[in-house]
């Protein structure tokens, strides 16, 4: 009679030693815990909410604002509803996310040149920037701006810049473009350049591949995209004019203004990216195999297309990574807006809360809008990284 | 004969002026060109239209002594706030009488931070439980309790604010960014999808966010009758989200060892917690203490965020400064470029520490 309780034994210690199993046994454990978790704060949650007389879900979207935004790109008031301010707090952080990052990039590729260059006073002046803007508190910056410009002269002493510019402690006054209705001819063509000028260097790529025969893609670009709506514009007449602004004694006429708040966040978020963009460029660049270089000084390629055809499309292979990589931090980091008063997401969506007291909406749609944008951009990532990747022949 | 006797070889001459000593120097360095010349020339202008303004302004014309804003009638800056403000700018509203106890915190973390980073040190038997129990002391000695007089959290506040949220959030962080750095690269797939799901979310969202998390959702999660002081709330989500990078760095470091590593470890028949508590995971922290470093760095940073949910660390009291009736208009720069200095001097030296140990660690591997 022992033997077969021994082989049972047996049997249930093979349950415990079998990888398999124990994984799966360990899974379902971990699965289990973190349901009862989940369980705890929902349960708590409903209980908390009931308690307080409030409800919940998203129906308050509906509901009228009431509350001003003058930073705005698209048709707002007071009496849109609370979804509608979302989406200009939402197209803000868009905004000064596109600028930064037209602002670092520039920064970054400059400096990381800079840094790289033989010049000894011009490499220290570009790592001394780097070195402070990447050791101080993008916050700090951002009200260190903010502080610098709210200094400056008031409205009735503006700076002025050749009278077209304006400075002033409510930010800059700038020409505002007035479009004619003769200026959608003028996109068009614009539109028709580039994807003329996608098609044409396609076809010039192939034939460079099949033949050997090269074609000037640079400029038939610029003879598509610039050419052809400047003519156009010599015969029908510009269909854009400037309103310059004009100064009064308290506010100006005509223009449009650029807000402090917006300056310093965007002159910060781009100073403090641009120095990581700076690292990422000059390590991209080094990391570039000697040997390239000197192998394409060896077959007698000018100094010009050495970079452009050689470096750059190798070291960019290493930039794009933690280029993309910058680009989510600094939009994320526009976040910092609130500190400021710009009104970006989340700003907007404080205000929102106070109003309304719907912390669990406001919070969910902070982390849904910044979760789709890292979404996207690591797609497009993954789509650019397939495309350059090395084929390794063999 | 064309050809010289060996005995009558000419001295040998020196190197030409041009390319050796000061001059050399400034020519292969700054005069190679024109373009690189030129080039010299915009930098010297940029550097001496810069610099002696910023020091004229910062000390030459500076003023040093007075008690309010009104003493501020200089050209330069205006440091006369300093003697009154420094202790807060430090030490928040940390009852004076008390100071002590943070300076010997700060005193002993030296020696905990050594243990663990630098290997040979004297003692280390002794050092590395020290570094241990370290955590431990510090919170006794800040908090208080047991014979110390309890002093509230809400007190925290300047300097000691960043460092005590960014060590917490950094030294917590560790142990669940190895957990989840582990289960990113198990074989059990639940385990790997919750651990890329955490990772990926906290990644995506910036810190703000979390932070709301702590500030008003946090207590809704909670039944009602428990009540989470806010220091500790704001800890905790800082916690979480350093642990996502901090998971990243240790992947990084996991997936620089060899894979003979772990498959000597099984053929010996160490288990799957044995292989990485022995082989594995000493090898791979070692190579990521760098980005650790630069994690704790980017960490320390984002603690001055801290003042958008109403604590006041060292740039908090900037604010309070600047916004304050005695001085108000008067320092608005002074104070700001204060915490700056004291910022980048503490982030500017770990950041060469930690270059240097990757540079270390490069020529050990090679």
């Amino acid at each position: 009679m022992a033997a077969p309780s021994s082989s049972r034994i047996q049997q249930v210690s093979y349950l415990w030693t079998d990888e398999r199993l124990r994984g799966i046994a360990f899974q379902l454990l971990v699965v289990a815990g973190l349901a009862l978790v989940f369980a705890f704060i929902i349960w708590n949650t409903a209980t908390n909410l009931k308690n307080a007389g409030l409800a919940s879900g998203y129906g308050f979207l509906q509901d009228a604002a009431s509350f001003d935004i003058n930073q705005r790109l698209i048709d707002y008031d007071s009496t849109s509803s609370y979804g509608r301010a979302f989406l200009v707090g939402g197209l803000n952080t868009v905004l000064v996310a596109v600028l930064g990052i037209a602002a670092a990039t520039g920064i970054g590729f400059l400096v990381g040149l800079m840094r790289l260059s033989r010049n000894f006073l011009v490499s220290r002046i570009a790592s001394v920037y780097v070195e402070l803007a990447r050791n101080i508190p993008l916050l700090l910056q951002i009200i260190f701006w903010w502080v610098i410009i709210l200094a400056l002269p008031r409205v009735r002493d503006s700076i002025s810049v050749g009278d077209v510019l304006f400075l002033n402690n409510r930010g800059i006054r700038m020409p505002q473009p007035i479009f004619e209705d003769a200026f959608q001819f003028v996109l068009a063509l614009i539109v028709a350049g580039v994807v003329g000028t996608f098609f044409l260097a396609r076809w010039a790529r192939r034939r460079h591949e099949l033949t050997g025969r090269t074609f000037p893609v640079g400029w038939s670009a610029v003879g598509l995209i610039l050419g052809l709506p400047g003519l156009s514009m010599l015969v029908i007449g510009v269909p854009v004019s400037l309103e310059i602004p004009l100064q009064g004694t308290f506010n100006f006429e005509g223009g449009f203004n650029v807000t402090p708040e917006l300056i310093a966040l965007w002159l910060a978020l781009s100073l403090y990216t641009g120095a990581f963009i700076s690292e990422v460029v000059r390590s991209g660049i080094l990391a570039v195999d000697k040997g390239q270089i000197e192998a394409a000084r060896a077959v007698g390629l000018p100094p010009g297309l050495r970079t452009r055809k050689i470096i750059l499309p190798q070291a960019l292979r290493v930039i794009i990574p933690p280029l993309t990589n910058q680009y989510l931090n600094l939009t994320k980091n526009s976040s910092l807006a609130v500190v400021i008063g710009y009104q970006d997401i989340v700003s907007i969506g404080e205000t929102v809360l106070n109003q309304s007291g719907q912390a669990l909406e406001v919070i969910s749609i902070y982390m849904a809008f910044y979760l789709t944008l890292s979404l996207l951009t690591s797609l497009l990532m993954n789509w650019y990284n397939k495309r350059t990747a090395l084929v390794r022949e063999r | 004969m064309f050809f010289r006797d060996q005995s009558e070889m000419l001295p040998a001459r020196a190197a030409p002026i041009t390319e050796v000593g000061i001059v050399g120097w400034l020519r292969i360095n700054l005069f190679s060109s024109y373009a690189n010349a030129a080039l010299t020339l915009v930098s010297l202008a940029f550097i001496l239209l810069v610099i002696p303004p910023f020091i004229g302004w910062v000390l030459i014309e500076a003023q040093f002594s007075g008690d309010t804003g009104e003493a501020c009638t200089g050209l330069g800056a205006c440091w006369a706030w300093v003697d009154q403000r420094l202790g807060q700018f430090f030490y928040g509203f940390y009852p004076t009488e008390a100071h002590w106890r943070v300076n010997v915190t700060a005193v002993l973390l030296v020696p905990a931070i050594l243990y663990v980073l630098v290997d040979n040190l004297p003692g280390a038997r002794f050092g590395r439980w020290f570094s241990y129990v370290y955590p431990l002391l510090a919170a006794y000695l800040l908090v208080g309790g047991f014979g110390l007089d309890v002093i509230q959290t809400d007190k925290f506040g300047g300097f000691m604010l960043n460092m005590v949220v960014g060590l917490t959030g950094i030294v917590l962080s560790l142990p669940i960014g190895i957990l989840l750095a582990l289960g990113r690269q198990s074989r059990l797939p639940v385990i790997r999808l919750l651990s890329i799901a955490f990772i990926e979310a906290v990644r995506g969202v910036p810190l703000i966010t979390l932070l709301f998390v702590a500030i008003v959702l946090l207590q809704l999660f909670l039944p009602p009758e428990v009540s989470l002081d806010q220091l500790l709330r704001v800890i905790i989500m800082v916690t979480l989200f350093a642990s996502a990078y901090m998971a990243e760095v240790v992947r990084g470091g996991l997936q620089a060892i060899p894979k003979g590593q772990i498959e000597g470890a099984q053929a010996v028949g160490l288990g799957y917690w044995q292989t990485m508590r022995l082989i594995v995971l000493p090898q791979a922290l070692r190579i990521s203490i760098p980005g650790i470093v630069n994690t704790f760095i980017g960490l320390f940073k984002d603690t001055t965020l801290v003042i958008i949910i109403g604590l006041f660390d060292l740039l908090g009291h900037a604010r309070l400064l600047q916004t304050n009736p005695d001085w108000i208009g008067d320092v608005d720069h002074e104070a700001y470029l204060f915490s700056a200095a004291v910022f980048f001097l503490v982030c500017f030296l770990m950041s060469r520490y930690s270059v240097s140990l990757e540079k270390q660690l490069s020529k050990d591997r090679h």
